[in-house]
């Protein structure tokens, strides 16, 4: 028994398995089979979650908590089972979890409630040089409409938050830090336990944008220690438009309702309404049904794969891949070499970003190209667009590289080497 | 299945270049791109306008002088792909000497050739400008070689008068 239980526990990954459990990574493109490395921007999804989708829609379809027939009872079981999937997989109470369209939602439900009830004029927002858009703009938008200000920490050379500047930026002023768990361009992990407690220190709280490390890693809502936390499920192998927003529960009581209507209600007159309790009073309408059931049936696939192992086999693959780009002449990897994900951003020679991901392309590989909604950080590198090439479960070393041989055949269609 | 793969890193590695990509990237755009003409600003522009391609971040700022009917001095600056680049470089140079109504025609022309009119391959007007017809192949790059021409288009185009355009109109340009 036990050693079967041993010969279990250090069977190595089999990246070939979980691939057939991915039906759209099996064909080709331009002549050659898909090499997908744009899991960042958005990840692709087992047959598992599309199944979960259609079997819903088959069998178990209504609106959720409101009719007594039967369907509605189902689909509501399977919505509220859903929420409870999510709590669990973060180590977090089931009302803590509100369902958004995704981490772009979750931060403007953020901004948009706690920050229009809680920041006032001459309060500050501590963000960093290094956020997405998302993590950016919607503060912007909050200040514009309060008066807040917003300071921000700046980014080191080799990528890297300067952690200096928290001690320099927060204040009594401090309403807010936000961060994010890991670069979507430069890969970096933030230390973001050590970052809500500096927040907490100064009597702030702290906003964690997970988008690129829900995917990835195991997540305990209390180790890290923060007081929201934002990540989308397309990036994680689930649907698009369902996300969720993790916030402490007696935040979430306190917040004023993000849109009103349906279902986040308790009674209505014709003058005055009164909320339902969280996580219902920040979801009005109808909401993501299927979405929320893909997202649980993703989260499940993850869990039985253990995240830990992937989170290995993940390292492994980025460490063999920056090292293969390494021995590339001319191309320059942004961010830092240790404590980083697989989001690997790159310029080559002078070739813009746009005509390498088009020459790859042609090879069936899929990279992104461009500012990565992260403008002020690509300024901040002296760039005006990167190559970003993204490692999710299903990425082989053959593709790595049939990366680095498409990186070479741009250089002989520009003429730089025979 | 017989499905083509990738070759794995070390095996033989295929040194051509495919027919399509020798098409798009031809000799004279990589020259373009790394030896742009008209390139700068113009002092006295009597035109000048800056558009954005917000998806990609390319960014083109184009000067005019017009003096009646005729463009006499065109000048460009910016960032982008080879493709945006090279396509911006060759109209700038084009464009010095050229009337207006000419400079219209030859948007009209051009786009035509982008989306794959054929005749327009051979069409002498178009000088340089043909080496881009491999562009119509690749559908998500033509906005790249159009973004020159959109900003010839709010300077001169048919929607408003030439005059009125006077140097520093910058809509942000959101194309």
């Amino acid at each position: 028994m036990s050693t079967v239980e041993t010969a279990i526990a250090v069977a190595p990954y089999d990246v070939e398995r979980v691939r057939a459990d991915f039906p759209i990574l099996s064909q080709t493109i331009n002549g050659h089979a898909l090499v997908y490395l744009d899991s960042a921007a958005s990840a692709q999804r087992p047959y598992q979650v599309l199944d979960a989708i259609r079997l819903h829609y088959e069998t178990s379809h209504a609106n959720v908590h409101r009719g007594a027939h039967e369907l509605s009872v189902r689909a509501t079981d399977a919505y509220e089972g859903a929420r409870r999937t999510v709590a669990d997989h973060i180590g977090a109470d089931v009302a803590e979890i509100v369902f958004v369209r995704g981490t772009t939602e979750g931060i403007n439900l953020v901004a948009g409630s706690w920050g229009t009830a809680n920041v006032g004029p001459g309060d500050e927002i501590v963000l960093t040089k290094m956020e997405h858009h998302s993590n950016l703009v919607p503060w912007q938008l909050l200040a514009q409409r309060t008066g807040a200000t917003l300071r921000f920490v700046d980014v080191s050379p080799e990528g890297r938050l300067v952690l200096e500047d928290y001690g320099r930026l927060l204040s009594a002023r401090t309403r807010l830090v936000a961060v994010t768990h890991i670069s979507n361009s430069l890969g970096v992990v933030n230390p973001v336990r050590e970052i809500a407690r500096l927040a907490h220190e100064a009597g702030a709280l702290c906003l964690v944008d997970g988008a690129q490390a829900a995917p990835h890693r195991e997540l305990d809502m209390g180790e890290i220690g923060c007081d929201f936390y934002a990540f989308s499920g397309h990036k994680m192998c689930g649907p698009t438009g369902i996300g969720v927003l993790w916030a402490r529960r007696e935040l979430l009581d306190e917040m004023p309702p993000y849109q009103g209507g349906g279902e986040m209600i308790s009674s209505v007159t014709l003058e005055a309404s009164t909320w339902a309790d969280a996580p219902l009073k920040f979801e009005a309408g109808t909401p993501n049904i299927a979405g929320a059931i893909g997202l649980a049936e993703a989260i499940r696939y993850l869990d039985r794969l253990d995240l830990d192992v992937l989170h290995t086999y993940e390292m492994e693959l980025t460490r063999y891949a920056l090292d293969r780009l390494d021995e590339i002449e001319d191309l320059r990897i942004y961010g830092p070499r240790e404590g980083r994900a697989g989001v690997i951003s790159f310029t080559y020679k002078d070739i813009h970003p746009h005509d390498l991901a088009t020459i790859l392309n042609h090879r069936g590989i899929a990279i992104r190209a461009g500012h990565h909604c992260n403008q002020p950080l690509m300024k901040h590198l002296g760039v005006d667009a990167t190559a970003r090439a993204s490692l999710y479960l299903y990425n082989t070393r053959e593709e790595i590289d049939a990366l680095c041989d498409g990186i070479l055949l741009s250089a002989r269609v520009f003429g730089e080497i025979a | 299945m017989t499905e083509p793969k990738n070759p794995p890193y070390g095996a033989p590695i295929d040194r051509s270049i495919p027919d399509a990509l020798a098409g798009l990237f031809q000799e004279v755009i990589l020259d373009h791109y790394r030896r742009p003409r008209n390139k700068g600003a113009l002092e006295d522009p009597t035109h000048t306008i800056t558009m954005n391609n917000p998806l990609c971040g390319d960014v083109i700022e184009l000067s005019l002088t017009v003096r009646g009917d005729v463009i006499e001095k065109a000048r460009f600056q910016g960032k982008g792909c080879a493709i945006s680049l090279a396509s911006v470089s060759m109209m700038a140079r084009k464009l010095e000497g050229t009337k207006v109504a000419d400079a219209r025609a030859l948007s009209v022309k051009f786009t035509r050739l982008l989306h794959g009119e054929r005749e327009l391959q051979g069409d002498k007007e178009l000088g340089d400008l043909r080496s881009l017809s491999g562009v119509s192949k690749f559908p998500v790059r033509i906005k790249c070689a159009l973004l020159g021409f959109n900003c010839l288009e709010e300077l001169i185009g048919e929607s408003g008068s030439s005059d009125d355009r006077a140097g520093g109109h910058e809509p942000g340009g959101a194309r």
